[in-house]
């Protein structure tokens, strides 16, 4: 692992054990002193600047939910004019501020082509306002508006693929990781600043209320992810997939392993597992890298 | 002895793009709406020409437009955006939070109704939407006031860290031609210099610092009050900088803030804000009995210099183009506070409203109406 830095201090008030905050750390050891980060509105902010204090030893702004990406665009087009090349740009955001409201920001970011680094925490729901679906939410999970009950087995949305709509806006770089790889973390985030151009990172972050884990757990079910191929770890370059943790020889773990001790999936059944298996299978082929 | 001013014939949007140009802005970015297209649409041909060097970003929303600015201006940038109607409504999520970032942007609202129903044409129904949000607002009756209030409006928001915006009457001012004086380069460099940044204004990897917290109830409320005091004071400073402006152009002898024309001992007094009042002026010119007051400055809303303006009103008459639905017209709320245990009648007419023309004839039917006891208080008139 690699040396730690202040960017983001220990004091925040995020929920013990946050799988959010632990991937923060793993992101902030790819970035030196020179970098504006531009924040959504979130956990991220409201855990980490609580006034008069703040865990932040970089440049930050949060403006409103879903406007991170285009405040990191008038923050880049600033330093530009100002002649200013070594500063980075970057954008924080949860998977409500990306795969939801500042989704067409993201977009429009995107198409202008500015070399601006967004980094998705995805806690898979709306966790700061107390675990709402929002568009990240996988198939079966149980939230406060899509909760599971006699007649619902909790979201019936799949989750978009907000990777592939990143290759189709042209990015030179895209990758998934997930909290319980915090050095795959720091080498994506390095090569996504080393690749000109607009950038995405996506990571998958358990959060302990939200997924009704225990505290210890966060790296566990991250790990688990992984394993299963329901979040496997990816890396697309020039819109060419060339990482992925589903080499040749993978061994999958049932997606059961993952699902039934997290208390937003334990209401699934028998035959709920099996399609959710079915989606681990397919991305098992999607994602094989030979 | 007056020095002989240079003027062109403009298009009103014209005139307010080369304003802009001359102050330098680094960032602008905005999304088509009309009546606000001719102006980004000029600045992005100046720049296409060779003739500006700010940045131009192509946003996909008002929203976006908006929030682009805001970054410019956190990172210490000048930064300007325009807008009309459902695009301020769609920024004003954002407008809220530039004032209360304080953070130095300058809009400029070609005003316009808002839908439904849908009307392209003028009213002041859009920016009275945020009109609460803590910018500085101007209101433009002419060309020549546009021009002005964008030298005075990004000169104030720098000094005072609070974002300002022009209201140009759509159509009316910003697609009309008349003859206008815009400064030279001197003159404008002269007065708008360059932002004059603090440490503490503005993100730097020097000065790594926190902007936008989450404030819990022990400290929200303090950062609100200031705003409303500062706010406040930026009514001494627009009278002092419209001064200074008035002798650097070499004509004007107002106070930026309101304008006080015909007999000052006139009994009734007509009220309004924006191209209107241009219409009130000409119609009232030959009246002794009749005098009108322009609001240049809506916010910070000038209480003291009105009351002085309107000590010998028996009668005054707000004329104005949005309403508050189920109350009455901002201005007529603003003017009935201020001048509150003064014994005066005072009435408010609604006209003008989605572009429906005012005419002389309505003015004077106003004029009118005023001198009927017991007339409503608040009447639409067109």
């Amino acid at each position: 692992m690699n040396k730690k830095n202040n960017f983001i201090s220990p004091g925040h008030n995020a929920c013990a054990g946050c799988g959010q905050l632990s991937a923060v750390q793993s992101v902030m050891r790819a970035l030196d002193k020179d970098t504006i980060i531009a924040n959504a509105t979130g956990c991220l902010e409201v855990t980490t600047t609580a006034y008069p204090q703040s865990a932040w030893g970089l440049p930050w702004i949060h403006s409103v939910f879903g406007n991170a990406s285009s405040v990191a665009s008038g923050i880049k087009a600033a330093l530009d004019k100002k002649g200013d090349k070594k500063t980075k740009v970057i954008v924080f955001g949860g998977d409500g501020g990306t795969y939801d409201i500042g989704f067409g920001q993201i977009s429009g970011m995107w198409e202008r082509g500015e070399n601006i680094l967004y980094v998705c925490y995805d806690t898979e729901a709306y966790s700061n306002t107390g675990i709402q679906a929002s568009g990240a939410t996988p198939y079966g999970a149980s939230t406060t508006t899509s909760p599971s009950g006699k007649e619902s087995i909790g979201s019936t949305q799949r989750k978009k693929d907000l990777l592939q709509i990143a290759n189709a806006h042209g990015l030179k770089y895209a990758a998934q990781s997930t909290t319980a790889f915090p050095d795959d973390i720091t080498k994506k985030v390095k090569k996504a600043l080393q690749t000109p151009g607009p950038s995405y990172v996506q990571i998958l972050t358990p959060c302990i209320p939200g997924w009704k884990i225990k505290t210890n757990e966060a790296v566990m079910f991250a790990k688990l992810a992984v394993q299963t191929a329901l979040y496997p770890l990816l890396e697309y370059e020039n819109g060419k997939l060339t990482g992925s943790s589903v080499s040749k020889n993978f061994t999958k773990k049932p997606v059961e392993d993952y699902l039934l001790k997290q208390g937003r999936f334990k209401h699934l059944k028998k035959p709920d597992l099996k399609d959710i298996q079915e989606m681990a299978n397919v991305n098992i082929e999607k994602y094989i890298l030979n | 002895m007056t020095k002989k001013i240079k003027k062109e014939l403009l298009e009103g949007s014209k005139a307010v793009a080369e304003i802009v140009k001359k102050i330098k802005p680094d960032v602008i970015s905005a999304y088509p709406i009309t009546p606000q297209t001719h102006i980004v649409e000029d600045l992005a041909q100046m720049k296409a020409d060779g003739e500006a060097e700010f940045e131009y970003l192509r946003a996909e929303s008002e929203f976006a437009a908006a929030s682009i600015v805001l970054g410019a201006s956190a990172v210490g940038s000048r930064a300007y955006s325009a807008t009309s109607s459902q695009g301020l409504l769609l920024m004003s999520e954002v407008i809220h939070n530039i004032a209360g970032m304080r953070l130095p942007v300058v809009i400029t609202c070609a005003n316009r109704a808002i839908s439904a129903p849908i009307s392209i044409w003028c009213d002041h129904s859009d920016v009275m939407n945020i009109r609460d949000a803590g910018f500085i607002q101007f209101f433009a009756s002419n060309l020549q006031e546009a021009v002005n209030q964008h030298l005075l409006a990004f000169k104030i928001a720098e000094k005072m860290n609070i974002p300002a915006m022009v209201n140009i009457d759509g159509f009316i001012l910003t697609h009309s031609y008349e003859p206008v004086h815009v400064p030279n380069k001197t003159i404008v460099n002269k007065f708008v210099s360059k932002r004059k940044l603090e440490k503490g204004d503005y993100l730097d990897p020097k000065n790594p610092l926190t902007f936008g917290a989450f404030f819990p109830p022990d400290y929200y409320m303090e950062t609100r009050e200031k705003l409303h005091k500062d706010l406040n004071s930026c009514l001494k400073e627009i009278k002092k900088e419209n001064k200074l402006l008035n002798k650097l152009l070499g004509f004007g002898n107002d106070n930026g803030l309101i304008e006080y024309i015909g007999n000052k001992s006139a009994k009734t007094v007509l009220v309004a804000l924006g191209s209107v009042n241009g219409t009130i002026e000409d119609t009232i010119s030959k009246d002794k009995s009749v005098a009108l007051l322009k609001v240049k400055t809506y916010r910070p809303f000038p209480k003291e210099e009105i009351r002085k303006a309107l000590k010998n009103a028996k009668q005054i008459a707000v004329i104005e183009k949005s309403i508050s639905f189920g109350s009455g017209g901002p201005l007529y709320l603003d003017i009935n506070e201020t001048l509150k245990n003064q014994n005066k009648v005072i009435k408010n007419y609604i006209v003008g409203l989605g572009g429906r023309d005012v005419s002389k004839e309505m003015i004077r039917k106003i004029i009118k109406n005023i001198n009927i006891k017991n007339s409503k208080d608040v009447s639409f008139f067109g």
